[in-house]
């Protein structure tokens, strides 16, 4: 079965999706979209380094989406204007990275494949990888839950109850990387922080916990990768790329419904009350 | 007795601006002890180096080995992308059995609001929320910054009753943050007037008279503590008579004297 790359692709999707999903809405919550995003960018720079270096791709992006993440963590622990400050290390981290690669004679690479992402080439190496990866991030996301959930809901709440709020940001830094590595083939360095943050924002209309937008967020993402591969297939269209599209499609639906919904909701009062 | 807390010389800074500069301060278990100052003289400054979350510049702190607190900070913003019931908030960080979440909602007065989202509830309903998270756990020490603030006149009194009652069930020590001058007075054992160092300390009719509170608080408070003060003995001649900063340090000479106040009165 694992011998279709069709298979392998739809796995390796719902692997990054599974995990994706649920770390983008803590990455929300946090206010932390430009935070994924500059971790993502940073991958190839990481991409760069590991041809380089003759690691693997996923052991170089891991490194450096960490530097970066926890470069990240700490400037915003110290009150910089981070929107700039994020803008100026996401998108040098991408340059550095593409210039990087050019430097390296000899390999003819695919850039392309590294900023958005080569599903349908994905083998049972990377598959065993994307799992591991995501399977590592959801435990610990598992682990930490409630202290996660009371930090981002309030440091100071988490310090009166005896946890340390950098710890769990640490875990949150460790998560995002992790992440990173593992979907950097899925969906390319442009594309990550798309399937954080879209499955999450479409989930939030339709939760009522925490718990509930985290699984809702996953299974967003699940049917956005299935449904982007298929896609895909159908009209020919690059895979990574079709699959933010139908989470972009599930975020304006959702939140045409929910509006709908809340118009409905208030006649309703409307009505009962005059 | 060991205390729940004890701050020795803290100093803390937030930013560029030195906030608390040697301040000592001592909490027991049993006792409800009250901050006052005017804004910005780091009240709440003070709270969030007791909690561990302000480090301090100079000084010690010490917790009693385990303990628990419950904290009521004076502001919570939760973002808008989070979605809250206030039973989940109950349940953070530790989760609790719908019994005890809806005893702590009653006792705090907020029964029957379980299933509401944290972001509908009105001003003085998530006030009473956050009351019932800080009660649950059995808190050692319970840390209220403005707790009363946005509560209707009968809830704001059965809040100061609710206070003594825990006090006296739970054994727990409450250190508190109040602007209501007058309800102060009459709910604490010790008052502790602060603007960025202790200013004066000790029972309460003893700071109301002291002459830095008054400079503080001005004239306009004579009538609620004048009243006061005629219904209680009274003891100026102690401490705070010192019109300007030196008496903190007076405090300091007799490092475990100050503290008395409270047990004197007991
Ligand atoms: N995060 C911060 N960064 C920098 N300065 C701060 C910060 N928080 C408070 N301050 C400053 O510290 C001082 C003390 O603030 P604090 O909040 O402790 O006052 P407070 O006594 O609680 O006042 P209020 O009665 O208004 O609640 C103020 O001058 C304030 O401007
Ligand atoms: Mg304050």
């Amino acid at each position: 079965m694992l011998d279709d790359f069709l298979v392998r692709a739809a796995l390796a999707g719902l692997g990054v999706a599974l995990a994706a999903g649920p770390l983008g809405c803590l990455v929300v919550w946090r206010r932390m979209a430009y935070f994924g995003d500059a971790t993502a960018h940073a991958a190839m720079l990481g991409v760069a380094l590991a041809l380089a270096f003759d690691v693997s791709i996923f052991a170089g992006v891991l490194v450096v989406s960490m530097l970066m993440a926890t470069l990240v963590s700490t400037l915003s622990g110290r009150g910089f204007a981070m929107d700039t400050l994020l803008g100026v290390l996401a998108h040098s981290a991408i340059a550095f990275g593409l210039v990087a690669v050019s430097f390296l004679s000899g390999v003819r690479i695919d850039l392309m494949a590294y900023l958005f992402g080569d599903i349908l080439a994905v083998s049972k190496g990377d598959l065993a990888i994307i799992w591991g990866g995501a399977a590592l991030v959801l435990a610990l996301l598992a682990w930490r839950w409630q202290a996660l959930l009371t930090a981002t809901l309030n440091p100071d709440l988490a310090q009166a109850s005896g946890l340390d709020p950098r710890r769990e940001q640490l875990v949150l830094t460790v998560a995002l990387a992790l992440v990173v590595a593992v979907a950097i083939k899925v969906v390319g360095s442009l594309l990550i922080a798309a399937l954080m943050i879209i499955p999450a924002a479409t989930a939030r209309p339709l939760a009522r916990t925490p718990e509930g937008m985290a699984l809702t967020a996953a299974g967003i993402g699940a049917v956005s990768a299935l449904g982007g591969l298929q896609g895909s297939l159908w009209f020919d269209t690059p895979t990574g790329p079709s699959m933010v599209c139908i989470a972009a499609l599930l975020f304006l639906v959702t939140l045409l419904l929910d509006g709908l919904r809340r118009d409905l909701a208030q006649r309703r009062a409307g009505r009962t009350s005059g | 007795m060991s205390p729940l807390v004890r701050l020795t010389g803290a100093s803390a800074s937030l930013g560029a601006q030195e906030v608390l500069s040697g301040v000592d301060l001592r909490i027991d278990r049993g006792e409800i002890v009250t901050i006052v100052g005017p804004n910005g003289s780091g009240k709440s400054t003070l709270m969030r180096v007791i909690i561990g979350a302000v480090p301090l510049r100079q000084g010690r702190l010490e917790h009693a080995p385990g303990l628990r607190i419950g904290y009521v900070p004076q502001k919570l913003h939760i973002d808008p992308t989070l979605p809250m019931t206030v039973r989940r908030f109950l349940s953070l960080p530790r989760r609790v059995s719908d019994a005890a979440a809806a005893e702590a909602l009653t006792h705090a007065g907020g029964a029957g609001l379980a299933g509401r989202q944290m972001s509908d509830l009105s001003g003085g309903q998530f006030q009473r929320v956050l009351l019932a998270r800080a009660l649950l756990n059995r808190p050692d020490l319970l840390i209220l910054d403005e707790a009363t603030q946005g509560l209707d006149q009968p809830g704001s009194a059965a809040f100061y009753r609710l206070i003594e009652q825990l006090r006296t069930e739970l054994g727990c020590g409450v250190l508190m943050v109040s602007h209501e001058l007058h309800v102060v007075m009459a709910a604490s054992d010790r008052v502790i007037c602060l603007n960025h160092h202790v200013c004066c300390e000790g029972a309460p009719e003893h700071v109301a008279s002291a002459p830095e509170y008054r400079a503080l608080f001005g004239t306009g408070t004579q009538g609620a503590l004048a009243l006061y003060r005629h219904q209680h003995d009274h003891h100026h001649d102690e401490g705070c008579s010192h019109g300007d900063h030196d008496h903190a340090h007076d405090h300091d000479h007799d490092a475990d004297a100050p503290k008395t106040h409270s047990h004197e009165a007991r």
